[in-house]
């Protein structure tokens, strides 16, 4: 005889309480983070790197770099550029889990920070079913990668609350049509907001910049 | 290959109901993982194979239930299923809609047979 045992719970339950536990973490220090997710080579560290030039000077930045082996090519960049980074190995693993991020704040010094970046894997799969706890997600999308992805890849598209769309200096030579993209992504996320920008130009920094500074302020002067 | 992740949560979550109800052995368990999860079955299967191993969940079968996206559009009012691709209405062609379902991850519940029964 067997009998039924009803449960009914999130497979990610564990995952999603301890997320809760970073956001506190991050809520007490008066921290606004992001998590940054993308697939490889859309530009998620340079993304950063021209973000962190543009930040008004009273804005403190500190990076987690998720990276599935241990190299330090990413945040030895964000260190030249001055600030803080920490970077955590996943062993492999295709994505940041709550516990993981945990890890890399306790590494951070919290206390001289007022914004907090999560480069998540390179990856448009995994890293959508995770949440780290942070304020946000944002999803940097590039033209190379070409106009189907938020119809090749749904969930991430679905999670996000802010869509970079980046390397625009490059649309003149790659067909990519911003139309059939963008009704990929309407359908997914309706009135997601976008910004467009080139990190090689810089183009469409500026209007990032100074809606993340937004963002930022309003949790510092909580 | 986040599955791994996934099967973990899974057996887990299995582990702790079994405990609670003294079950002696897990001989299934219901899954229910929406299109939009981007779970692959045969993976977890494969996992939970090897994870479950020595515990009493060993051998249990896994159900999936797949149920598939379910969007409504707000022009026409029609409701469609998405299966594997992202489609505009199928009515009336319009992108102007909304995401109802096909997010679920979850154990829905798990069969046991208890100690006193062996």
């Amino acid at each position: 005889m067997t009998k039924s045992v009803e449960i009914v719970q999130n497979i990610l339950d564990s995952n999603d309480r301890i997320a809760a536990g970073n956001k506190e973490i991050f809520n007490a220090h008066q921290i606004f983070a992001i998590n940054m997710m993308a697939s490889p080579g859309a530009g998620k560290t340079s993304f950063i790197l021209r973000t962190i030039e543009k930040l008004p000077k009273g804005i403190r930045l500190g990076v987690i770099e998720g990276d599935t082996a241990p190299v330090t090519i990413d945040s030895d960049k964000v260190v030249a550029a001055g600030m803080p980074a920490v970077q955590i190995n996943t062993g492999g693993n295709c994505h940041l889990d709550a516990v993981m991020l945990e890890q890399g704040i306790k590494a951070l010094p919290l206390e001289d920070l007022d914004l907090v970046i999560v480069e998540n894997v390179g990856n448009l799969i995994c890293p959508a079913a995770f949440k780290l706890g942070t304020h946000i997600n944002i999803l940097v999308a590039s033209i190379p990668e070409g106009d189907d992805k938020p119809y090749k890849y749904p969930a991430i598209y679905r999670g996000v609350d802010v869509l970079i769309i980046n390397k625009i200096d490059l649309l003149p030579y790659i067909d990519f049509r911003m139309d059939y993209f963008k009704a990929g992504v309407e359908m997914l996320n309706p009135d997601l907001r976008t910004f467009v920008v080139s990190c090689k130009t810089g183009e469409g920094m500026d209007a990032w910049v100074s809606w993340l500074a937004a963002q930022v302020n309003a949790v510092k002067n909580k | 290959m986040h599955e791994l992740a996934v099967t973990e949560s899974v057996l887990r979550i299995a582990l702790d109901a079994a405990e609670k109800n003294d079950a002696a052995r897990v001989t299934d368990i219901y899954l229910t993982i929406g299109r939009l999860s981007s779970i692959v079955d045969d993976s977890v299967q494969f996992y939970w194979d090897h994870i479950s191993k020595e515990t009493i969940c060993a051998g249990a079968t896994l159900h999936f239930n797949r149920p598939p996206a379910v969007l409504h559009c707000l022009d026409c009012g029609q409701d469609y299923a998405m299966e594997d691709f992202l489609e505009p209405c199928p009515n009336c062609g319009s992108v102007n809609i909304r995401v109802i379902s096909g997010e679920e991850l979850q154990v829905d519940h798990i069969d046991i047979q208890r100690k006193e029964e062996q």
